[in-house]
């Protein structure tokens, strides 16, 4: 079943052209990876799947609702959660705070309850809070509950945008480079929390520059050059992919097998 | 120790009721409550305007205008229509919050420095047209207000106004730290923080904005139409954009994203000035110093700075570094 569908989607820049004719669909229950060389569009896809860029042509299709030009609000409320490659966490906020800010959708509370009260609004405020906190021991932030978000280490600020995202109760989850700037061990435990995403049925699209952390968990494989699709498929497709050698590692390279994450 | 004091919902408003109940026992004469009962008016205002500035991270330099609004809108309907106090203030102040809701959609776009221009030149428009329709108003030289009665019984004197203005400024208090500690309030402070992230994770930024200054415009308004029955009279002078600057500076010093910083901030620059005087003509040197050395030493403002050094043995910082040392992060190396 297909629940993000994308069609002639493009973004252009002041006459540059960041991603160009894009077409794929994304099935439910996918690991879905974009990678890419740098400057590929890969970002600019991200932003565009979640409404925060508006595309320049092109139409988004999520379960056959055409979500283009809408808010990264509505996405959300759609069931699209993101993270992002640069972080963008509340630091003036607690960590756990900031996980239960991604349950804004859900909680249903008027502005006047707000204001007056309402005992009502307690019990749930003590419901998103044990939810949210659950939520933490999942991505394993257990022990940084009551921290203050500008104190925690870069890995854990990963992580906490994970169970941000999670919070949302989405279908969809897009993470932009989860892995990045995280060392092998701290990557380990991305790639086996991005599994234990797919298993609880969560789709998961997935930027990343780590070959090894793509090539294992990902069902699907999109590669992106100078805006353009380059090939699409499985791990194994596009490992062989003569196209993708060349555009990784140049012309000269393409008799080489691509190896995975650096390996000799 | 402050801090948690500041962070337990009730316990703050508790102690803040203290202090507006044994105060009186301190204040000698008239002219002591009548400072009392300024600091008061001015902390509503304040309470209002940090829900604005320190938690939604919006600025305002414009909130002299709602203030005034406020004031004239209750003089004029009390004062040339005959209409009652309370009605007065009432209608007066859905006026306010629609004109704000009017004026906010398109501003609130805007940001930082252009936030500021907007604002800045929307409080000098009413400052002008309070001052210029002088058929309305009374002009520069002001108008006398009635006296705020409710069935038949008028307040007046400052004893009975400090009760009024007391009450009322516990509940602007526990109305904002209400709205601050629910989903509302996280989604402000969210997007405080940053405005790409709170939309992603479902919040509708532009709404959340337009609400808050609403909300806070509403605050200026209850305090305006306050003073101007109070004080029984209105000038121009406190809806000029020089009130405005003020009223953010108690919001700064007294610490952003405080309610209780606001209320300090308020009291603190409205008594220095009267606690000044002595310094004859050089009341506004001191004044000055003290501002500069208290943003340069507590640039996080009062309430909060003094709060973090009451807090250090015990408090959120050492529980931090030892979740950074104890946690679950893998060695680095």
């Amino acid at each position: 079943m297909t629940l993000l569908r994308v069609e002639q989607l493009s973004k252009e820049f002041g006459g540059v052209r960041a991603v160009a004719d894009l077409q794929f669909s994304i099935a439910a229950g996918q690991v879905f990876s974009i990678i890419g060389p740098n400057g590929a569009g890969k970002t600019t896809l991200l932003n565009l799947l979640t409404g925060v860029y508006v595309p320049s042509t092109g139409r988004i299709w999520f379960e056959e609702r055409n979500l283009t030009g809408r808010a990264p609000y509505e996405y959300a409320a759609c069931g699209i959660a993101r993270t992002f490659q640069n972080l963008q966490v509340f630091f003036n906020m607690s960590a756990l705070e900031n996980v239960m800010v991604g349950r804004y959708l859900h909680e249903r509370c008027g502005l006047p309850a707000a204001m007056l009260r309402f005992p009502s609004l307690g019990r749930a405020e003590r419901e998103t809070r044990s939810e949210c906190e659950k939520l933490m021991h999942f991505v394993g932030l257990g022990a940084y509950l009551e921290t203050a978000a500008d104190a925690m280490p870069y890995g854990a600020l990963k992580r906490l945008e994970i169970a941000r995202a999670l919070a949302t109760r989405p279908r969809l989850v897009l993470l932009d480079e989860p892995a990045a700037g995280l060392n092998p061990t701290e990557t380990l435990e991305v790639d086996a929390l991005i599994s234990k995403l797919a298993k609880s049925g969560i789709t998961v699209v997935l930027v990343e520059h780590n070959m090894r952390l793509v090539m294992g968990v990902s069902d699907h494989i999109l590669v992106l050059d100078y805006g353009r699709q380059l090939a699409e498929g499985s791990a194994e497709v596009v490992r062989r992919d003569p196209r993708v050698i060349e555009a990784y590692l140049g012309a000269a390279a393409s008799a080489e097998p691509v190896s995975a994450g650096g390996a000799p | 120790m402050l801090r948690r004091l500041a962070a337990s919902r009730s316990s703050g408003l508790a102690a803040l009721a203290l202090v507006v109940a044994l105060l009186p026992l301190a204040l000698q004469n008239a002219y002591y409550y009548e400072v009392a009962i300024l600091v008061g008016l001015n902390a509503i205002v304040c309470v209002g305007l940090n829900l604005l500035i320190g938690y939604a991270g919006q600025i305002s330099l414009g909130h002299a205008g709602f203030f005034g609004l406020g004031a004239y809108g209750s003089a004029i309907l009390t004062a040339r229509y005959g209409w009652p106090p309370l009605a007065a203030m009432a209608v007066t102040t859905l006026g306010v919050a629609a004109l704000a809701y009017l004026i906010g959609r398109p501003i609130l776009r805007l940001r930082g420095h252009y936030l500021a221009m907007a604002t800045l030149g929307m409080g000098i428009i009413i400052s002008i047209v309070v001052a210029t329709e002088d058929q309305l108003t009374g002009g520069p030289d002001g108008m006398s207000v009635p006296a705020l009665s409710v069935f038949g019984f008028a307040f007046a004197g400052e004893r009975v106004w400090y009760w009024v203005v007391g009450v009322a400024l516990l509940v602007a208090v526990w109305v904002a730290r209400n709205l601050v500690d629910s989903p509302h309030g996280r989604a402000l402070r969210a997007l405080h923080g940053s405005e790409v992230g709170a939309e992603v994770a479902g919040i509708d930024s532009a709404r959340h904005k337009v609400r808050v200054f609403v909300i806070s415009a509403v605050y200026a308004s209850i305090a305006g139409g306050l003073t101007a029955h109070y004080a029984g009279f209105v000038t121009p002078a406190k809806v000029t954009f020089f009130h405005s600057i003020e009223l953010v500076t108690m919001v700064v010093f007294g610490g952003m994203a405080s309610t209780f910083g606001a209320v300090v901030g308020a009291a603190v620059l409205t008594t220095l000035p009267q606690a000044l005087t002595l310094f004859k003509e050089y009341e506004m040197v001191v004044f000055g110093a003290v501002m500069m050395l208290t943003m340069i030493f507590m640039p996080r403002g009062l309430v909060p700075t003094l709060a973090a050094l009451f807090d250090r043995p015990e408090g959120p910082g050492k529980a931090s570094r030892d979740a950074g040392g104890g946690g679950i992060r893998p060695p680095a190396r």
